[in-house]
This record gives structure tokens, sequence and C-alpha cells, in this order.
């Protein structure tokens, strides 16, 4: 680490990087809870992956891909303009937008993508997508790579998202539908999940997120944390940022991978405030939302798709319809170390909802010239409110975590002519 | 009497009589409260020796499109755990004297709280769980409550389970054992996986609990096949198919009665 500073501020570390524990579990969420034929993958997973976190020849491979075809490290850019509208702390962006494909999900992707290809005896991968993100980064992996690749989309989200839904098949992927359930990426993982648990001697499940049963949550986390270890040189490089540790990180959380990303190599530094948004959707009132944290009469301890955390569900345990404009935050539940580090009281969150976030896409399109991805929007949109609470000479990092191209058509129905 | 010996009941007469136990599967609430009552009277007349009840979940993932269905329609009819419990009640009062298993989810029994959930069943006559997304590793609570309870606690295998995996979930089993016949999710399929025999084989050399197989088993051929290398025959969706529409009562009982003679060998 380049600046003094920052020695000083790592008091005692703190466990947080220590965790899950054994069986899988942050503090009470997290676990392992999945049909029986999958405990078996689910143990081979785990072992090839404790094993190929420590072996430099697949690090090194890793890395070598992440430069030259991802395009890592992504910069972080000052925020000038929009810095001066809001009149507060200083703005740096942390740019996945940037990454090949468009956003922070080709991380994963092609970490497990190559961790498959390279350490287990399977030769297809199936994945679930909401937005199509991460459908698009594991149909691009598995393609240059050389893997057969199915993905499981919900009906609703292919209408929503087509550019992606076109841009898989362009691939060589196939596409199935979902049109189970809210026909959305709930749907879409229980379906990636049977489709496992039917090919499982040969096919490995790519999941997306910071999800699902042990070790997915941590495999994902580290697969993302690229995010958080590169933007905490930039920060401290006078060269390309402000040359300290910014005070408050904000990103927003459907599972939460580009959180967890973002935030995990930051946990050990206390003066940084870690801020998640959720989407709120029409608003927590009426229920029509993803904001598991920001509702307790929906939001509660539960179990879904192979985990135990927050669950947006009736009083009778059936999992609720979420609602958000951006169907990547559109999910009934948030990683498990999400809900864990928040009961720590080290990660906070919050919610941004759909007007609030296309305000933030017109804001950062206009005053940065960039155009956020829905999701990312959430967070900007936090930013809004975040900023006049704090001072100038403070320093806030958000993660940009996708680009907005894919967003077009929901963005010029809802904003109309401009 | 508990469940547990209930359960152990049934499969010590099988045996005597040197036969599998016929249990079929329901998903209750489907294709309306009603019809979920003729339907296991029915099945009961037809031959079952223990009935697994499915208590609908939003959520299904080791379910296929029959289930799936049927499970679904249920919950939009309204159908809750408070409802399952009332139609066991209703069934007990009738005079249905076979084991019910019941079969969810673990979000709605983790909802309706683990020890609650387990005093109710009980209280219901409910004489075992079986809850295909957790496994022993996750279910302390649940396994200490069922324990004291006397309610059997019947978890899954699967052509995937290596030997120490067997060992592990078959001393956290009592009742039965469920085996999965194929890696994959519930539904009717044409034919029995082939190396099924050589799968039950390797599940006997580490356990004496009876062992049931489940999934796929659509036929009395099917029925009378597994029967002969099983203790247990378990049928669900093609039970469920057979019910829907005109005249499905009439099929479920000819479809039950052909998968009992092929069970109990006759």
């Amino acid at each position: 680490m380049r600046n003094e500073p920052i020695a000083e501020q790592v008091s005692t570390p703190l466990p947080y990087s220590a965790w899950p524990d054994e069986s899988g579990h942050f503090g009470p969420y997290g676990g392992k809870f999945v049909p029986e034929s999958l405990m078996p993958a689910l143990d081979e997973l785990e072992e090839v992956y404790l094993k190929s976190r420590h072996d430099p020849e697949f690090q090194a491979e890793l890395d070598h891909l992440l430069r030259t075809f991802v395009g890592r490290p992504t910069p972080v850019t000052y925020a000038r303009r929009l810095t001066d509208h809001l009149g507060g702390p200083r703005i740096y962006i942390k740019r996945e937008d940037l990454a090949h494909t468009g956003a922070h999900k080709i991380n994963n992707a092609l970490g497990q993508a190559l961790l498959m290809k390279r350490k287990m005896r399977k030769n297809r991968i199936v994945a679930e997508t909401g937005a199509g993100q991460h459908g698009v980064a594991t149909a691009t992996a598995a393609a240059m790579l050389g893997i057969e690749c199915v993905v499981y989309m919900g009906t609703v989200d292919m209408a929503r998202q087509e550019p992606n839904v076109y841009r898989m098949r362009l691939l060589g992927t196939e596409v199935r539908g979902v049109t189970s359930g809210s026909k959305t990426l709930k749907d879409a993982i229980n379906d990636a999940i049977r489709d496992w648990v039917t090919h499982v001697r040969h096919t490995h499940y790519l999941l997306g997120s910071a999800l699902g049963p042990h070790p997915y949550p941590t495999i994902v986390r580290d697969f993302q944390s690229v995010i958080g270890r590169e933007a905490l040189r930039q920060m401290c490089d006078p060269e390309v940022g402000p040359g300290r540790l910014p005070d408050a990180i904000v990103a927003c959380v459907g599972g939460g991978s580009n959180a967890i990303g973002i935030f995990h190599p930051f946990l050990e530094y206390p003066s940084v405030r870690l801020i998640g948004v959720e989407a709120g959707g029409r608003g927590i009132e009426g229920g029509e939302h993803a904001a598991r944290f920001a509702d307790p009469r929906l939001g509660r301890l539960g179990v879904l798709q192979g985990t135990k955390s927050y669950v947006m569900q009736d009083a009778d345990g059936q999992i609720a319809l979420t609602h958000s404009i951006s169907a990547g935050l559109d999910y009934a539940s948030v990683g498990p170390e999400h809900a864990w580090l928040r009961d720590q009281g080290r990660t906070e969150y919050t919610y941004a909802t759909d007007d609030e976030a296309l305000e933030g896409v017109k804001l950062l399109s206009r005053l940065e010239g960039i155009i956020p991805a829905l999701e990312s929007a959430h967070a900007v949109a936090h930013l809004v409110r975040l900023a006049p609470q704090m001072s100038k000479d403070e320093i806030i990092l958000i993660n940009l975590s996708g680009r907005g191209d894919k967003d077009l058509g929901t963005i010029m129905k809802e904003l109309g002519n401009l | 009497m508990t469940g547990v010996e209930r359960i152990q009941a049934v499969f010590a007469r099988s045996r005597a009589e040197h036969r599998a136990a016929f249990m079929p599967y329901h998903a209750m609430g489907y294709p309306d409260r009603p019809q979920t009552l003729e339907i296991l009277q029915v099945l009961g007349k037809a031959g079952a020796d223990l009935f697994e009840i499915g208590i609908p979940h939003s959520d299904p993932l080791a379910d296929g499109p029959t289930i799936q269905t049927a499970t679904y329609e249920a919950l939009m009819r309204g159908t809750t755990v408070v409802d399952c419990l009332a139609m066991v009640r209703e069934l007990r009062t009738a005079g249905m004297t076979q084991p019910f298993c019941a079969m969810t989810y673990y979000n709605p029994l983790f909802a309706y709280g683990v020890q609650r959930f387990v005093d109710d069943a009980v209280a219901a006559g409910i004489d075992g769980l079986i809850v295909p997304d957790l496994p022993p590793e996750e279910a302390e609570d649940l396994e200490a409550a069922c324990r004291a309870a006397g309610l059997a606690t019947i978890y899954l295998l699967a052509p995937t389970s290596t030997p120490e995996r067997i060992q592990f979930v078959a001393a956290h089993c009592t009742g039965f054992i469920y085996l999965v016949s194929v890696t994959g999710i519930t539904g009717a399929r044409a034919e029995l996986p082939p190396d099924l025999a050589e799968f039950v084989a390797r599940v006997r050399r580490h356990t004496q609990l009876p062992l049931a197989v489940g999934f796929g088993i659509a036929t009395g051929e099917q029925a009378s096949a597994v029967a002969r290398i099983a203790d247990g025959v378990i049928v669900g969706s093609a039970l469920v198919k057979a019910a829907v529409g005109e005249e499905g009562l009439a099929r479920v009982a000819e479809l039950g009665a052909e998968l009992a003679a092929g069970a109990h060998g006759q």
C-alpha cells in the first residue's frame, strides 16, 4: 500500500474475512438447503474451489484473462460535475460498466467457467439470468473457453431485456424461457437447479450472485472481490484517485454480488461506511418492491433456493412476488453474507424506488456522460440523498455495476420523449 | 403408538407378507379440497399402505412439471399449512389408519415454526416428515423436535450419494429411507433407470432401515419391478396426473389398484 495513513487505520483486523464457518454458515445465515442429489456436487465444488484458491497456476491464468479479455483493471473516475451539482463530498465511480460485456458479472462467470474447465470433470454449464447480464457474461465465458451452455430466463425478463437474449444466442448459448411462477429471476433459478439436479454428473451450475447453497456465496464473493481490491489500490493512489480511503461506499444490492465484491476488501477499514441499496420498486407500503431489509412485514428470515437469509414471503412461508424496474434487483432473497454483516453493524442498507432510479439514470447520463444500468442507478439515487449529509472534505465511492444500454427499451418507455 | 412405530409396523407387516408397501403421494388441495379427501380415501381402499401428503410451496425446486402445476393450483386456491393439517384430521376422523408422511419444503415449515409444526402435525395425525431441501446437516432443530414427539424424519438418498453420505443420512433417518431412483426431479418416466437395483443394494449394505423408492414410477409393471428390490414403492406424479378432469377419481382408483397390485406382488 502506497500511503501511510492506511496502515494506521488497520487496528486489530476484524474477523469478517474468516466467514463463513466450515459448514458454510455466516452466523445464522447461509448453509446448504438442497436436494440430496446435489450434496456430493456441492462437496466437490467446495473441495476444488478451496484448492484452486491457493493454486498459483490457476490464479495466474485467471488474472491473465481478466487483464487481456475482460479489460481489468476497470478505472475509477472522478465525477467532477456530479460532485459540484450535489455540493457535498467528492464522488468517485468504480467503472464496472467498462468491463467486457458491460457489467461486473463477467468476473464471476469467467472465474467459475475457468474453474470448471481446468479442475472439474464436467463439460456443460447451466445458469440463470434476470437482467440478462449474468447470462451474457456466462455465454461469453463459455464461448471463449469452448463450453456447452444453457441459460434459463423468465419470459417476463426475456421481454424486458430482449437484446440480451439475442446476445446470448449470438454467443452460441441456448436460452430457455421459464414460464412458471412470476416468470422472473427466482423461477429461472428454480429451473436451472432442476436442470442441474438432473444432469449433475457432467453439468456445473454457474450461479451468478452471492446466493444459493454453500460454497456459492463464498465463490462468487471471492471472484467479485477483484472490484474491491482494485478500488482500494486506486483510491489510495493519488495519481488515479484521491490518495486516501473513501468515507463511504455505495452499491446496489439484488443478490448482492457487486456490493459484496466492492465491500469485502474494505471490511477491515472501519472508517469506511458500506451502504447497500435495495430496490424500493413502487414503494415499501404497497409491497411491490424487492427491499428485503426494509419491509419487516414481508422480509423475514427464511430459506430460498439453497440458503437461509432474509426472504420476502407471506405469513405461510410462500415466497412473495417482488417488483423492481431493474430485472437484476428483482429477487426475493439477499446474499447471506449481507444479512450477517448487517447484523454485525458493519454494513447498512437502504432502498431507492423505481422513480428515484430513473432520476439517477438521467443525472449520471447528463452530468458525467455515463449511462448507468437501472440496477446501478439505485446506487446513484442514494448518492443524491447521502451527499448533502456529508462534508466537502469527505469522499464517496460508488460501484457502477453495469452500463445502461441493455435498459434503453425500459428507459425509453418510462421517460418518453426527452 | 408413535408415528415412527406406526411406520415400522407397516414395513414389518409387508415384510412378513413378502411384499412391498404401496406409498402414494398426493398434492393436498388439488384439484380442490373435497376431491383431495376423496382421492386419499380411494387410494386407501385401493391398497395404500402409507401416504405422502404434499403441502404446497411456491418454489418446489425438486419437483417436475406435474407436481409443480398441481401444488401451484392448490396454492392459488388458498391451501395453507393449517388447511393441510385439517384435512389429515378429517381423514383420521373418517377412519383412515394408514401412516401419513407430510412432504414439504423447508420454508413453509420454518415460517410456521418448527416446534409448533411438529406439535400440530402430531395432533392432526401425521407420522413422519419428508423435506427434500433439508439435508440432516441443517435439520438439528427439526430432528430434536421430531424425536421428542415420535415423528419420523425421512431423508432422501440419491444415486450420486457416496458411501460416507449413505451412512450419515441413514443414521439420521427413522421409519424408512427415501431413495430417489434417478438424479433428477419428480415425474413419471417411461423406464426405470438400469442401475436402480445396484443403487438399492449399495444402500442396503449400510442400513437395516426399510428402503422405499420413488421418482419416475408410473405403472403397475414398474411398481412390481421396484417391489422385487425395495421395501416400498412411492408414486406421485402419475397419480396426480390421473386425478385431473372428469372421471379423475375413477382413474385414480384404477391406477391405484394397478400400482398396489404391482407393489404387493399380485
